[in-house]
């Protein structure tokens, strides 16, 4: 009846997973009791559940990657802290615990933590920038949302439920083929990213058809912000990388679960191909999570800088380079493998010339600054953060290219050093340049200066105090994932490692705090005009938040830089264009689609786990239903007056009106 | 701001996007605005067909690397009907035409045409999977199920996939018959139909991939 | 989505892949799907026809096969899904040469790296002979 799932299933004997569960089990149920009877239910499915509107999902998504991050930092923290103390002696955390410690780390980090992060700021900022009203497909935007959610939250119920991989964040067979690895950690890493997996491909879809096909009158290619050119490549990559972990992942789910020979020891089975096919996924995967995240800090530096983004051409030019070329690149995560000497030097050239494309990147970044005004607000920290960090990143990356060193290096703390330091200080800091730049677009408010730098600072050095060592220990021979080391000298590098890791906390609680006391602090720090950085693109041009439908009438771009344009000529001028004439404006009606299919999904997902198989059919059929259920439906939109568009954007103008008046800069 | 019409700025300092924004209103082309629904639905649909092929070649390339892999098994060459396939790729090849058949129905409004060549492109879609079944069937009777090899493996695999996607499509078949029984020709329900058009004819396209590399270089080879 | 826009003011020069520019007619559009029809199984007989003629030679078979699958896919293409070369379908078709340029990477490199990883690690090959004997 429930197949594998028994009592047995929850670890009622390990203190470290129960407690942890435990308190969060918790925290789930008061924030749900605390929602059910205060009466926010109603208000939350209405406004936010069904919602099939780009911001707010964006913004779902991004809470979603915050918690997230929060439940990885706690991983790292038990890693950090075990091989800080693990010298000689067991530590605190056996192996099969520390085993699956590291592997939930990576994949929630990544799959679930920096995935979501990257498609919140795309998905809210995108349609904004291009000036339009939503994204291409708007409930299957929802459906994306939830079904990431659902992969997230398998992965979470591992912790109580069974147990979660310990195979690292990408199973390598053979260890991760039944033989080796009969519980169902696996199954559970499996079925949790397919599921996200389709989620994610579905966002892709959706985004290029946006940017490609749905932007403002006179938005030409060549005038869309460098945010929607990086994310277009992201999401070409999105479409093109993805398919290929799905089907990789099929593959040893079909080894696993009826008996098929792809990536076994026996019958002609062959594991190299698992990684050669995870790593064409995996390689490519790298730039969807940092071709945005230099979307972000191209916008940041632009507008903090008082300029246009210099070079604007050579950075696109370099960014739909990067877009091909890591397609051909993904042998060098298994250099040592064994392939001959020829089939390496390609790999080890092809991925010392991505590099350029980066280098290209940071230049153009840095004369956007020479000359200009430039502004040092949080997200302009965060930024010139990240160009010290990623260039230390980039430079250990193309040591990692050359395959005779990569010979020394690999499988070591080098390697996790190098990946943390283009991550953290490629992909995070973006996000939070991002969140802190992007907030009062979605909320109304600016963020806590005082707040933000020391989170900022906090998080910038105890990356380095982190992760310096890392490199250090991977030089001097460790090799990752150790649960225990009887070697001395690496033992002070753990520890500063782990004293590195207290600086990080530090810089997450400044950022709960920002975000508490911006909250408490609102009215001083209200975006009235809807432009509060003296923004370039034409998400600044509307009210802050914006309404549902973003522009009141679409805007006409007649200019490389479409806001700046607006705003200058009012400058001249001293006034505002005339207003326009509004017209009533359709939009689509909200859609329960996307939670019914997730939670069927989920359903579907648990079962498949544990080999529930009637609860398979009946969470397939229950998916089907509901998209022939919405298929079915007869009105898709609804119509927003005219009138309500007016008093909507006159409200706006007044603040606007208001501010030009004092306006006093140069013009 | 709201605007409805931007006069030309000053000229930016480093020309970004010159030379652009000018001539000709193709909607797409960031001209005239975002594009009529039914070239945005088509549009992402092509977008997600691709993607689908990429994940076929993936099979494909699992295939192509365990061709030989038969760890003392039958080989293509001992198991592959080609009579068999020839019928199978036959019924694709018709079924794919009535879909064409349809879509000329359903633009010229004609229901009944419509119903006709829809249920003729199931029957020979239907037929389709019944022989992969039976084929199937009959191998893995004879020894040559899946986990015999890693050859056979990558077979089911990359031939059962295209199966069940035709099967997919023959579910979505049916429902999209339903709708536009129930609902006639309107315009979300025929930009529907657009994509369902577009998913049948690239099923086709994957099988010529298919009988080619798996039976005919494999029965040969 | 619709943006309360009109949709029509002016003739986009825009298509949606599957979707034929000309003006709608039926007969024409039969004698589209009849000439594909003709072509492609056409091209299916060829195909399966070869492997039992001599026409040409033996070696040379399995690219002879390659070509015509192309050629047969390039049919597919044409005439039922209606990909031109016309100016309308320049998204759709570069989409596609993007996923092609994807599919020949994936499949060509797995099929370089994974036999060159087969040769190389051969027990007692030139090369494992080498790199052992560092």
């Amino acid at each position: 009846m429930l197949g594998k799932l028994s009592w047995d299933a929850i670890p009622w004997h390990e203190p470290i997973p129960m407690v942890t569960s435990g308190v969060i089990v918790l925290v789930v149920l008061g924030v749900l009791a605390w929602i059910v009877i205060g009466g926010h239910l109603p208000y939350l499915w209405r406004e936010w559940i069904t919602s099939v509107d780009h911001k707010r999902i964006g913004v779902m998504y991004i809470l979603l990657a915050l918690a997230m991050l929060v439940r990885g930092f706690a991983d790292a923290i038990m890693m950090r802290s075990q091989q800080a103390v693990a010298f000689g002696n067991d530590g605190y955390l056996p192996p099969e615990h520390y085993n699956q410690i590291f592997s939930a780390h990576g994949t929630i980090m990544i799959f679930f933590g920096a995935m979501p992060f990257v498609i919140g700021l795309m998905n809210f900022v995108i349609p904004l920038q291009l000036g339009v009203r939503d994204v291409a497909f708007p409930t299957l935007n929802s459906v994306g949302f939830w079904l990431t959610a659902t992969g997230a939250l398998l992965v979470n119920i591992s912790l109580v439920v069974g147990e979660f991989a310990r195979t690292g964040w990408l199973p390598y067979p053979p260890l991760s083929e039944a033989t080796y690895q009969p519980g169902v950690g696996v199954d559970y890493y499996l079925w949790a990213i397919q599921i996200s997996g389709v989620g994610t491909l579905l966002t892709g879809v959706n985004l290029v058809t946006t940017i490609l096909k749905m932007r403002a009158p006179g938005m030409s290619y060549l005038r869309m912000p460098m945010f929607c050119w990086t994310s277009l490549a992201s999401n070409l990559l999105i479409i093109a990388a993805f398919p290929v972990l799905t089907a990789t992942l099929a593959m040893l789910t079909l080894d696993r679960y009826l008996g098929f020979h792809f990536f076994t020891n026996e019958a002609g089975g062959n594991m190299m191909m698992f990684m050669n096919l995870i790593w064409a996924w995996g390689h490519p995967e790298v730039y969807i999570l940092v071709l945005p995240a230099f979307g972000v800090f191209s916008e940041v530096i632009s507008t903090f800088s008082s300029k246009p983004l210099f070079g604007y051409r050579s950075m696109v030019v370099a960014t739909m380079f990067i877009c091909i070329v890591s397609f051909t690149v993904w042998l060098h995560h298994f250099f040592t493998m064994g392939a001959g000497p020829a089939v390496n030097a390609v790999f080890g050239i092809s991925t010392s010339i991505i590099a350029v494309g980066t280098g290209v990147k940071i230049y153009n970044w840095l004369f956007t600054m020479y000359g200009g005004r430039v502004r040092f607000t949080t997200p302009m920290l965060w930024s010139l953060g990240f160009m010290i960090t990623f260039v230390i990143g980039g430079m250990t990356g193309v040591m990692l290219a050359i395959p005779p060193a990569d010979f020394v290096l690999h499988n070591s703390m080098f390697l996790v050093a190098h990946f943390h330091n283009v991550i953290i200080g490629g992909v995070l800091f973006a996000a939070f340049a991002g969140l802190t730049y992007w907030f009062p677009k979605a909320f109304g408010f600016t963020l806590d200066e005082w707040w933000g730098k020391a989170a900022f600072w906090f998080g910038f050095i105890g990356f380095y105090v982190t992760f310096m060592p890392l490199y250090i220990a991977g030089l001097l021979g460790m090799t990752r994932r150790l649960q225990r080391y009887d070697y001395e000298p690496w033992h002070v590098w753990m520890l500063i490692a782990a004293f590195g890791t207290a600086i990080l906390f530090a810089g997450v609680a400044c950022q709960v705090i920002q975000l508490v006391v911006s909250i408490r602090r609102r009215e001083q720090l209200r975006d009235v005009t809807g432009d509060p950085w003296d923004g370039r693109s034409l998400e600044w041009a509307t009210a802050s938040p914006p309404p549902v439908f973003n522009f009141a009438v679409l805007p006409n771009v007649s200019a490389d830089e479409p806001y700046w344009a607006i705003k200058q000529h009012a400058r001249e001028q001293n006034r505002l264009r005339p207003e326009p004439e509004y017209e009533e404006i359709e939009m689509p009606r909200n859609s329960p689609t996307g939670f019914v299919c997730a939670f069927f999904a989920t359903l579907m997902g648990f079962a498949l786990i544990w080999h529930i198989w009637w609860l398979v059919a009946l969470g397939f059929v229950g998916a089907y239903a509901t998209f022939v259920v919405f298929a079915w439906r007869d009105v898709p939109e609804y119509i927003i007056p005219a009138s309500e568009v007016a008093r909507l954007d006159r409200e706006n103008r007044s603040a606007r009106k208001e501010a030009l008046a004092t306006y006093t800069g140069p013009m | 701001m709201t605007t409805a019409d931007i006069a030309a700025p000053r000229q930016d300092p480093y020309h970004i996007g010159h030379g652009h924004g000018h001539g000709s209103l193709a909607r797409g082309h960031g001209e005239g605005g975002p594009a009529p629904k039914r070239i945005i639905v088509g549009y992402g649909f092509w977008i997600f067909l691709l993607s689908d092929i990429v994940m076929f070649s993936a099979f494909f390339a699992a295939f192509a690397v365990l061709q030989g892999e038969t760890a003392g098994g039958p080989s293509g060459k001992d198991l592959f009907d080609l009579r068999i396939t020839a019928i199978e790729t036959g019924c694709l090849l018709i079924s794919s035409f009535m879909c064409g058949m349809a879509s000329l129905a359903a633009e010229a409004r004609r229901a009944l045409w419509f119903h006709a060549a829809m249920a003729a492109t199931f029957v020979f879609g239907a037929a389709f999977i019944y022989l992969e079944v039976r084929e199937f069937w009959v191998l893995v009777e004879q020894g040559a199920g899946p986990t015999r090899s890693a050859f056979l493996s990558a077979f089911f695999t990359l031939v059962g996939c295209h199966g069940l996607h035709v099967t997919a499509g023959l579910l979505w078949l049916l429902t999209m018959m339903a709708q536009i029984f129930a609902k006639g020709f309107r315009p979300d329900i025929l930009r529907r139909y657009l994509c369902f058009s577009l998913f049948w004819h690239a099923l086709d396209i994957i099988w010529v991939a298919l009988f080619t590399v798996v039976y005919l270089m494999g029965a040969g080879a | 989505m619709t943006h309360g826009h009109g949709e029509d003011h002016f003739r986009d020069l825009d298509s949606a892949p599957g979707d034929e520019r000309e003006e709608f007619e039926l007969a024409a559009g039969v004698r589209g799907y009849l000439l594909g029809l003709f072509l492609a199984t056409l091209l299916t007989a060829i195909s399966f026809a070869l492997p039992w003629t001599n026409i040409i030679w033996k070696p040379g078979i399995p690219v002879a096969l390659v070509v015509f699958a192309i050629a047969q896919m390039g049919v597919h293409l044409v005439f039922f899904l209606h990909i031109t070369t016309s100016p309308d379908n320049t998204n759709n078709i570069l989409a596609l040469a993007f996923g092609v340029l994807i599919v020949f990477l994936i499949i060509g490199g797995s099929i370089w790296i994974m036999n060159n990883l087969n040769r190389n690690m051969l027990p007692g090959g030139e090369q494992t002979q080498m790199q052992m004997g560092h």
